[in-house]
């Protein structure tokens, strides 16, 4: 440093001069300090743990209100849910209907979603289709899917044909206002970064903005796939004698009538635990292979 | 006026880049707005073509306008002689903003993609040639990692090597260095240079630093707002790094930043 400005007097209120300081660039050595982190503290940062944690919470919860309540025909205990619930899957009743469900909810929704690409792709290209899908979607998306359902059974009869059109219906709006939302947010840079290459129409929406796009899409998917869960239990609980195909909705419609409570009760846990699967194993992993891999999450 | 400054070229080329009297507006819901007014400029094979000006210049407009994401509402814009009309990778472009490198690609893929999409060069060659670019900005370590990974001028770099990679006729960049801290920023406009003197490629630079212009450009275009117009055209094939702060380089800022001022003062005269 210049050495005057050492001498210079300080302004009014500033500390007086100090010396400079060089300090060589050598390392001292000194070992890195490590904080020893407990393992409870390393167990209550594991995300899965924590949340596992939380389902016992409410287990232990459920478990001893119902046996105080002891009342298993009005709130059957956790136990006894769990012994309808094995009995369930042992006897083929259980497992037939969550069959049967799945079956029609997968192809409700790959329908859905193959759907819900085409129109989103083919309306953000111009400004009145984006108008168009807008329109629609705020049109019915708030129109519950099970509103429909007796026009649905109009048109194609008591039977699947019904339930995957309710299904459609109750995806395909909710996916496509949330691409729609992702696509719109796309950054001006990197369309121009698409556009620059020279890309155009569905080159641009597959290169671009589907996977720039993407944690808006997979949220979609997400909001859809419990609004597909929601929409087939309800439909099948309206109607669930159709054919073979008798659901979950039917499993616990059924049950209901005839007073056995645990069964019920077993076959809402299994709409939770498959919900909670699918959430948790199907969803997560899309999540980590591909918007937490790239930071786009955290 | 300044003509006497310019040096007297004994050959001079056709020029690569043609800017012929472009206005460009642009339409809000309130009024038309005139970015630029009948602005013209050639730029020569390998020249480094410094943009300057305040913001609301037009500068970054007039940059697009190149790149062809604006049509021009009056004149035109040739490059190598032909009339531009749309995007293309002949003309790279480098933003200011870090999320120009697509965040689900890796550093050599984002250096693949243009290739990718504009099917250039065979395809054979891309991961080779996006290493060797990518090496070349001195990322060769980071070829494999997420750009999120990255600190900011690391991406730069990236985006650089990107364009680079694709050979265009002319590199386009806007502020690529504009919201780096003044450290990296001065490295940054270094390297630049250095990759120049390496390959010799065809630079438009759109920046507000007349710092930066006189650094890096081989001729500076001075432009003020209001609407965007021309007020000066510099050779500064004099200036480098190592002019940086003695008493010519100086003046010559001075010079333009007088220009730049004397032009606010009319404005709002």
């Amino acid at each position: 440093m210049a050495e005057p400005e050492i001498f210079s007097p300080a302004r009014p209120g500033e500390p007086a001069p100090r010396p400079d300081i060089l300090r060589p660039a050598i390392d001292d050595l000194a070992p890195d300090v490590v904080v020893e982190r407990g393992l409870i503290v390393r167990l209550a940062e594991t995300t899965w743990l924590r949340r596992v944690a939380v389902v016992v919470v409410l287990g232990v919860i459920w478990e001893v209100y119902a046996r105080q309540l002891a009342n298993p025909l009005m709130f059957p205990s956790l136990t006894e849910t769990l012994e309808a619930f094995v009995a369930g899957l042992r006897s083929g009743a259980l497992v037939s209907a969550v069959s049967g469900s799945l079956r029609i909810l997968l192809v409700g929704y790959g329908v859905a979603v193959v759907l819900s690409t085409l129109i989103t792709a083919l309306a953000i290209g111009t400004r009145i289709g984006t108008d168009v899908l807008s329109t629609l979607t705020s049109m019915f998306n708030p129109l519950p899917a099970i509103a429909i359902l007796p026009l649905a059974m109009l048109w194609f009869g008591l039977g699947v044909g019904s339930v995957v059109f309710v299904i459609v219906h109750s995806v395909l709006w909710a996916v496509s206002l949330n691409t729609l939302t992702g696509f719109q947010s796309v950054s001006a840079t990197q369309r121009m970064v698409g556009r620059n290459y020279g890309l155009k129409g569905f080159a641009f929406v597959r290169a671009i903005l589907i996977p720039a796009a993407f944690p808006a899409i997979l949220s979609g998917l997400k909001i859809g796939w419990a609004f597909s869960w929601r929409t087939l239990i309800a439909a099948e609980l309206v109607f669930g004698v159709s054919g073979g195909a008798a659901g979950l909705g039917w499993y616990i419609f059924q049950n209901r009538n005839a007073l056995e409570t645990p069964n019920v009760f077993a076959g809402l846990l299994t709409v939770i635990v498959i919900g909670l699967l699918v959430e948790g194993v199907v969803f997560r992993a899309i999540e980590s292979a591909t918007i937490r891999r790239w930071g786009m999450q955290a | 006026m300044f003509m006497s400054r310019e040096p007297s070229h004994s050959v001079v080329a056709k020029p690569l880049l043609e800017v012929d009297r472009v206005t460009l507006q642009y339409v809000t819901p309130e009024r038309i707005v005139t970015a630029t007014r009948r602005v013209s400029f050639d730029l020569q094979a390998q020249d480094r073509f410094v943009l300057l000006g305040p913001s609301g210049c037009g500068k970054s407009t007039l940059l697009k306008s190149i790149g062809g994401f604006i049509a021009p509402t009056e004149g035109e814009i040739r490059l190598a002689g032909e009339r531009v009309r749309e995007p293309g990778a002949d003309r790279m472009f480098v933003f200011q903003e870090f999320d120009q490198l697509l965040p689900w690609l890796s550093v050599v893929d984002n250096v693949v993609f243009p290739m990718r999409a504009t099917k250039r060069f065979p395809r054979a060659e891309w991961r080779d040639r996006a290493r060797a670019a990518v090496e070349k900005v001195g990322l060769g370590r980071f070829a494999d990692v997420f750009p999120h990974t990255l600190s900011g001028g690391m991406k730069q770099r990236v985006a650089i090597a990107r364009a680079l990679a694709m050979e265009p006729k002319v590199l386009l960049m806007d502020e690529p260095f504009a919201a780096l801290d003044a450290l990296t920023r001065r490295r940054m406009q270094r390297e630049l240079l250095e990759l120049w003197d390496d390959i010799r490629f065809s630079l438009v630079f759109v920046t507000h630093s007349i710092q930066e212009a006189i650094v890096l450009a081989s001729r500076i275009v001075v432009m003020t707002p209001h609407p965007g117009r021309i007020v000066a055209e510099f050779d500064a094939t004099r200036f480098g790094h190592d002019q940086a702060g003695g008493s010519e380089f100086e003046a010559f800022s001075e010079r333009i930043n007088r220009l730049l001022f004397a032009g606010e003062e009319i404005a709002h005269g």
